[in-house]
């Protein structure tokens, strides 16, 4: 059986094609391909640092094979936004001062964006519990909470889209 | 990195029946939370792989007459978001609120963490104080076991290689009836447990009935406190009564010093946290 082939993979609504081996990460694999804003930190599914959307949902990509997630839509935190069109989520990250170092945010704004695609009310509760599978080491998570309550509002306030 | 391994993604349960019975068992992997952290460990290296993850049809929820029955692909996080569920495995779902971190939740089946066989599966204890029975599908066969029979050693199962769990189910709450999970870890999610404990009871004109009592890793694999559950059962809930069977609970375990807690600690708290959710369900009855 081959333990190699050409897989198909559609990122931030782009569709890109590699060769990959049967074991490969989908971790591995964006970041190999340059989406470097994909973090590795603990590689066992504590640290949350290397999060993405697969269909909507936020999984850990270093616990993900990138030959299942073929055909479904992978969104990096890239792909929610940028400097200049940044997402309520990342605009709030920057207002309320919820980065320091910065390691854990991509994975901290893609898990949150999973909680509001589902829960566009959250109370501080249902944050806590989204994001409990990120781990930050620096600044703590109050400025986080804050940063995604402040989002959601935004995001409510403008009717819900993106 | 991963070690190398052969790969197949089969689209159906049939498919994937098919592919486990060869002579060579590959693993099946399903949510993969748990095995590919072993894979990379070098803790197991399989040189074949079955990936459940695209499997067609397997993740569901249904009410079926007096029963409450779930499909094998669903999702820890599948289970917060549905109401029947809220309704009919309280204590489930507070397991699975504690479950991991959320990434872990949307990706983990509640098949795989029964699956898995590891004496600090949160969601075991809820399972099966309430009951539950876990449907076995291989190629040639479908059998039900009852998941306090499931577990025959540390990470030992009766699933043989070339089956999968197809489903698992339950009764319907009892009217009067209360279950309860606590899991006690460093903190509440993104731990493993110290101790899990899951008491289901009813009250029937001021007696205990259907007492249960699961123990979550306490012992080599979780475990039911039958003699402790037998004092309850008939009994008026007084204080003392349940005070004695807390302390029976904590003799029908068998812990293990290790980095989250002593042997001894554990057992001190077994039997706390059994006097607490039992004196917790009588109160939310009363």
């Amino acid at each position: 059986m081959a333990r190699e082939k050409p897989i198909t993979l559609e990122i931030n609504g782009r569709r890109e094609t590699a060769t990959v081996p049967s074991h490969r990460t989908l971790l591995e694999v964006l970041r190999g391909m340059g989406h470097v804003e994909v973090k590795s930190g603990c590689e066992k599914g504590d640290c949350g640092a290397c999060a993405v959307l697969v269909d909507g949902a936020a999984v850990d990509s270093c616990l993900t094979l990138a030959w299942t997630v073929e055909g479904r839509a992978i969104t990096t935190v890239s792909g929610l936004g940028d400097a200049d069109s940044p997402h309520p989520l990342q605009q709030a990250f920057a207002d309320s001062g919820a980065a320091q170092c910065g390691y854990c945010t991509p994975g901290l704004i893609v898990a949150a964006q999973s909680l509001l695609s589902a829960n566009p009310d959250p109370d501080e509760d249902d944050i806590r519990l989204a994001l409990s599978g990120n781990l930050c080491r620096c600044t703590g998570y109050t400025k986080v909470f804050e940063a995604v309550e402040q989002a959601a509002g935004a995001m409510r306030a403008r009717g819900g889209e993106s | 990195m991963l070690g190398e391994f052969d790969l197949e993604i089969p689209d159906s349960m049939e498919e994937a029946l098919e592919m486990l019975a060869t002579a060579d068992a590959p693993a099946p992997l399903a949510g993969g939370t748990n095995m590919l952290v072993d894979m990379r460990a070098g803790a197991m290296r399989p040189e074949r792989v079955v990936s459940l993850a695209r499997l067609g049809g397997m993740r569901w929820i249904e009410e079926r007459d007096s029963r409450i029955a779930i499909g094998g692909g669903t999702t820890v996080s599948d289970l917060l978001r549905d109401k029947r569920i809220a309704v009919h495995g309280a204590s489930l779902v507070e397991a699975a609120r504690v479950f991991a971190g959320q990434m872990v939740r949307n990706t983990a089946t509640v098949a795989g963490n029964v699956a898995y066989g590891s004496p600090a599966a949160d969601l075991v204890p809820p399972l099966m104080v309430l009951d539950a029975e876990v449907t076995l599908m291989s190629k040639a066969d479908t059998r039900t076991v009852p998941l306090a029979d499931y577990f025959t050693g540390y990470k030992q199962t009766v699933r043989k290689p070339d089956e999968l769990i197809a489903g698992i189910a339950w009764p319907k709450r009892r009217p009067g009836m209360a279950d309860l999970f606590y899991k006690l870890a460093r903190r509440k999610g993104d731990a493993i447990t110290m101790t899990g404990v899951a008491v289901a009871l009813s009250l029937e004109r001021g007696k205990c009935a259907g007492v249960r009592i699961a123990l979550g890793a306490v012992a080599p694999t979780v475990v039911r406190a039958c003699k402790a559950e037998a004092m309850l059962e008939g009994q008026a809930p007084e204080a003392a009564r349940i005070e004695e069977a807390a302390r029976q609970a904590a003799q029908e375990c068998e812990p293990i010093d290790d980095v989250r807690g002593s042997a001894d600690y554990r057992r001190h708290t077994v039997h706390m946290l059994v006097r607490r959710l039992v004196g917790q369900a009588i109160e939310r009855l009363r």
